[in-house]
């Protein structure tokens, strides 16, 4: 657990070195669901960089649906070793596999789809979920997205399509911070009522602190049940979680921290695997 | 000129039914999903022969394309089968991401296109679809003519690697092409070979330019019938060669104006060998209800307004 802490401090700060460096981008969510994202790539999944293939077979698999959580993902993959450490430095600049939001194009190593448009990274994962099913691949299919995100209706017609599929090894985990970019999700559509909206389609429904790595390690060892229906992890968590003045609110978003901020950031956070 | 003919009248949808079992039979990666539209998209017999391989969605387009994606990436040959403005505009911002941009090897089979889909009206009768899908990066873009010809379309398009937009419809049309012949996605077939006019078409009209052929043809017309089967990949060379002959062409197809065969073949034409074009579409219109054929006169797109058109663009010639 110790060593978990120890990561996701060093991936907070390639968050917000990488998007101070690209002087644009979205740090508050990218640290927030910092603690989820290590447990999962560093404790949870059977994956291995080196036998990797976009095809995911014999090995777990996990697809960021929130597009734009993509500096904490690039961070969680370059750290597992999927590439090196060293192009996390090229985020949002021309040319590089570092795209603003993740893509296929250039075969970046780790990424199964491209995500951005929001509300359809699930049906993907439901989709290789069911393909491993079919395939006689007893691995799962992880997915994340967001609260606000779940505004989109495609999350709903995939949470009706997976239940009914008897989808049992996707496990999906809303990032529940109550925060999108026009306000707290109580004000924009009031959405907060997670828990009862999946359970309601039949979903195995958990609920878990997105910050307390028991809490997370507990919530994924309840979500490997084979019991016939999809799971969902509810992950409390906290926008901009770990840096004093970005947490707590939707203000850094979709905002690149300037040189001062980037410093007062990183005076938080400790250095601990090496900056890259 | 060269005679066709008519085996009995039968719909493309069910040419595509057929070729989906072929296809499922030569590729086991092959699975069929619908958005609760199994009999119009006639996935009954592939639903039948192959259970496992069937994936009911229910009326969630978006969820569909996702799902294939998904089974794509693991390595499966989705189609997926809905009615055309259901698999195209309802889920565009879907098939661009999940599908063009992420490389995946989907099939989308869009049943009950154009006009002639008929008494069910407007709503339904996609006249933009084809401009939506060229639009996309990497998508192929296939209408074939009867029924004999997307069955054999469909089987390619399973052999295709990368997404195909795959486009028939629900009339009764003749059924003329070779049953066993080996359709090729980015290949043109001339079907007569003419040197007064070109007249390159697709899909319902392919039988209306070879009427309208027989018609000129009684005026002393020669006129070279294309059937341009894919529209992207475009056969430019073929096309190109073509005009080149006859140095005027028509472009009829049941689509709006805006995106269609019409401006692939009018914007290949002025970069490479400009000649006078006469276009028969849809114009810039939604349809109505009626009959396929009364709507196919109604609205321009048959065989007499093919042949006036032929007229016009040889008399533009210099």
């Amino acid at each position: 657990m110790e060593n978990l802490q120890k990561i996701a401090s060093q991936v907070r700060r390639d968050v917000i070195r990488m998007v101070n460096g690209a002087g644009s981008g979205h740090p508050g969510g990218s640290i927030g669901i910092a603690d989820v994202l290590t447990t999962l790539y560093f404790k949870e999944m059977q994956h291995d960089p080196k036998t990797w293939t976009r095809s995911g077979k014999g090995q777990d698999v996990f697809i960021l649906s929130a597009g734009h959580l993509a500096p904490v993902y690039y961070s969680e993959l370059a750290r597992s070793g999927y590439f090196p450490i060293e192009e996390l430095g090229t985020l949002r600049k021309m040319g590089s596999r570092l795209q603003g939001h993740p893509c296929v194009t250039d075969n970046l190593p780790g990424v199964f789809k491209p995500s951005g448009s929001l509300g359809q990274g699930l049906a993907v994962a439901a989709g290789m979920a069911l393909g491993k099913k079919m395939d006689g691949d007893a691995h799962r299919v992880y997915v994340l997205c967001g609260d606000g995100e779940s505004e989109e209706g495609e999350i709903w017609e995939s949470a009706m399509w997976a239940q009914h599929h008897k989808v049992d090894n996707l496990i999906a985990m809303t990032d529940w911070n109550g925060q999108q970019i026009d306000g707290p999700t109580t004000t924009v559509t009031g959405i907060e009522d997670l828990r009862d909206k999946w359970s309601a389609f039949g979903w195995d429904v958990i609920v878990a602190d997105g910050h307390d790595f028991d809490s997370i390690e507990s919530a994924f060892e309840l979500a490997h049940a084979e019991n016939g229906k999809p799971k969902m992890i509810l992950f409390k968590t906290e926008m901009g979680h770990g840096v004093d003045f970005m947490a707590g609110t939707h203000k850094w978003h979709g905002k690149a921290p300037n040189a001062e901020e980037c410093a007062a950031a990183l005076a938080q956070l400790e250095e601990t695997l090496g900056d890259y | 000129m060269k005679k066709y003919i008519d085996s009995g009248k039968i719909d493309t949808r069910s040419g595509f039914g057929a070729g989906l079992v072929e296809a499922g039979r030569k590729f086991p990666e092959v699975v069929a999903l619908t958005a609760d539209l199994t009999p119009s998209v006639k996935m009954g017999d592939f639903k039948k022969e192959f259970p496992d391989r069937f994936i009911q969605c229910g009326i969630g387009e978006a969820n569909m394309v996702g799902v294939a994606a998904g089974l794509a990436i693991t390595g499966k040959i989705p189609f997926i089968g809905s009615f055309a403005e259901f698999v195209t505009g309802r889920v565009y911002d879907q098939l661009r991401q999940e599908v063009a941009y992420s490389h995946t090897n989907v099939k989308i089979a869009s049943s009950h296109a154009g006009i002639t889909l008929g008494e069910d009206g407007a709503t339904h009768q996609t006249m933009e679809d084809i401009a939506l899908m060229r639009a996309l990066p990497g998508m192929a873009v296939v209408v074939p003519c009867d029924y004999n010809q997307t069955k054999n379309a469909t089987v390619a398009a399973a052999a295709w690697d990368g997404p195909v937009y795959l486009r028939f419809g629900r009339p009764s049309v003749a059924n003329f092409t070779g049953a066993d012949e080996p359709f090729e996605i980015g290949k043109i077939y001339n079907l007569n070979e003419g040197k007064d006019v070109t007249i390159a078409t697709c899909g319902h009209l392919v039988w209306e330019a070879l009427t309208a052929a027989e018609m000129l043809e009684a005026e002393g017309i020669s006129a070279e019938v294309l059937n341009v089967a894919t529209i992207k990949p475009l056969d430019e060379k073929a096309l190109l060669a073509s005009l080149a002959k006859t140095g005027c062409a028509v472009v009829a197809e049941e689509h709006n104006w805006a995106g269609g065969l019409g401006e692939a073949v009018c914007s290949l034409a002025a970069a490479n060998q400009p000649v006078p074009v006469e276009l028969i579409n849809g114009q810039d219109r939604f349809g109505q209800s009626g009959k396929p054929g009364e709507l196919m006169k109604a609205y321009g797109l048959d065989a007499e307004h093919i042949a006036e058109a032929a007229r016009k663009a040889i008399s533009r010639k210099k």
